[in-house]
């Protein structure tokens, strides 16, 4: 969380309101361990990672939602069938990712 | 549990001004059942916050060391009372980042300053000649200090988290160095030189009254095994001697390796 304060700080001076996405729990192989970050801003702005790639602009999408409805959000990543060839990872393992709004 | 809670922007101020001031700290976030979102900020004899259940608070607070300690982080399950289910708490822990003193402001201490601040260290170079231990010569560094190597130790004290890097390629400077850190609890010291160097130098050492276990702590020739020839490459190869000795490994190559890729050994142990 530390490496991405300074763009949140940043984004947040110029106007943007802010949802951080953080990697709370690990099963199996994962790119990134637990603690890994990523935030998004109302303008758009991505900094940060919560997995090497695979998930990260459905994670965007969601931390749009949550700045729209102001609600925290605990999402579940892995390879099922449905998702395997979608937003799946692609190393096997199953994350879960909690995104919440940078609140005052 | 009087007055009113704290504000987000006061917790974030807290924990902004704790991980400037190197105190370990943590924070925990309610993220499935209870009150999801709620966070409490753990500093040492103090919380900031709450997550909606008094006993669950102190729970939680009782777990934050060890996970400190341990430089952890993970989502643990609870049992709260009026929950049929665990309600799961994430306790993100920021210890204190390690330290790397440098001995040697010489040009290898320039990319190694470098890529050991973007890798969380905190960085002290020093050297007793004004002309190399200058900020401009180390712009990423913490500190700069101007004096020789008992001096510098007079000022900096050497943690279990202190990492110790002597390149000064001169036993003037190298070996006050050395004697000065090899009774030190510093998780690692490494001295760049030829193997001939070495030899001379823990000769020298035991001359001088170290034991034959702090002269085996030295890392010498520093780094790793990886053919490195220039500034550059000789700090990759230090920076990874160092991440693998963080981690319990031996730094060689992942395709001959087995088990877990990341994280320390014990944890590859603990999994399978």
């Amino acid at each position: 969380m530390k490496d991405i304060l300074p763009e949140v700080d940043a984004w947040r001076t110029a106007g943007s309101r802010v949802a951080i996405a953080t990697v709370v729990k690990v099963e199996g192989s994962a790119p990134r361990p637990v603690g890994a970050t990523m935030a998004v801003s109302s303008a758009g702005d991505l900094a940060g990672s919560v997995s090497g790639g695979c998930v990260e602009t459905a994670v965007f999408e969601e931390a749009q939602e949550v700045l729209r409805t102001g609600q925290p959000k605990l999402i579940r990543y892995g390879i099922t069938d449905e998702m395997a060839w979608d937003v799946g990872l692609a190393c096997g393992g199953t994350i879960e990712v909690f995104v919440e709004p940078v609140t005052e | 549990m009087t007055g009113l809670a704290p504000s987000r922007v006061e917790m974030q101020s807290r924990l902004e001004q704790a991980l400037a001031t190197r105190t370990p700290v943590a924070v925990a976030t309610v993220v499935r059942g209870g009150q999801v979102g709620a966070k409490l900020l753990i500093l040492p004899g103090e919380t900031l916050g709450g997550l909606g259940d008094a006993p669950l608070d102190l729970a939680v607070q009782t777990d934050a060391p060890d996970l400190l300690a341990r430089e952890r982080s993970e989502t643990r399950p609870y049992h709260v009372a009026g929950h049929p289910e665990p309600v799961e708490v994430f306790i993100e822990t920021f210890p204190p980042p390690p330290t790397l003193l440098i001995f040697g402001a010489v040009h290898v201490a320039q990319p190694l300053s470098r890529f050991a601040k973007a890798l969380g260290f905190d960085v002290i170079v020093s050297d007793a000649r004004a002309k190399l231990a200058t900020v401009e010569r180390f712009p990423d560094a913490d500190r700069v200090i101007q004096g020789w190597p008992d001096e510098t130790l007079a000022e900096v004290e050497i943690l279990p988290n202190t990492y110790v890097a002597i390149l000064s390629h001169d036993p003037k400077f190298d070996e006050p160095a050395l004697i000065g850190t090899l009774g030190t609890p510093a998780a690692y010291i490494g001295a760049i030189g030829s193997r001939n160097t070495n030899e001379d130098r823990r000769r020298r050492l035991a001359e001088a009254g170290m034991s034959p276990e702090q002269i085996a702590r030295m890392r010498a020739p520093i780094g790793l095994d990886i053919g490195a020839a220039t500034p550059e490459e000789m700090a990759i190869s230090i920076l990874g001697e160092i991440i693998a000795l963080r981690r319990g490994r031996d730094g060689g190559s992942l395709t001959a390796a087995t088990g877990r890729i990341r994280g320390a050994r014990e944890e590859a142990v603990a999994a399978r």
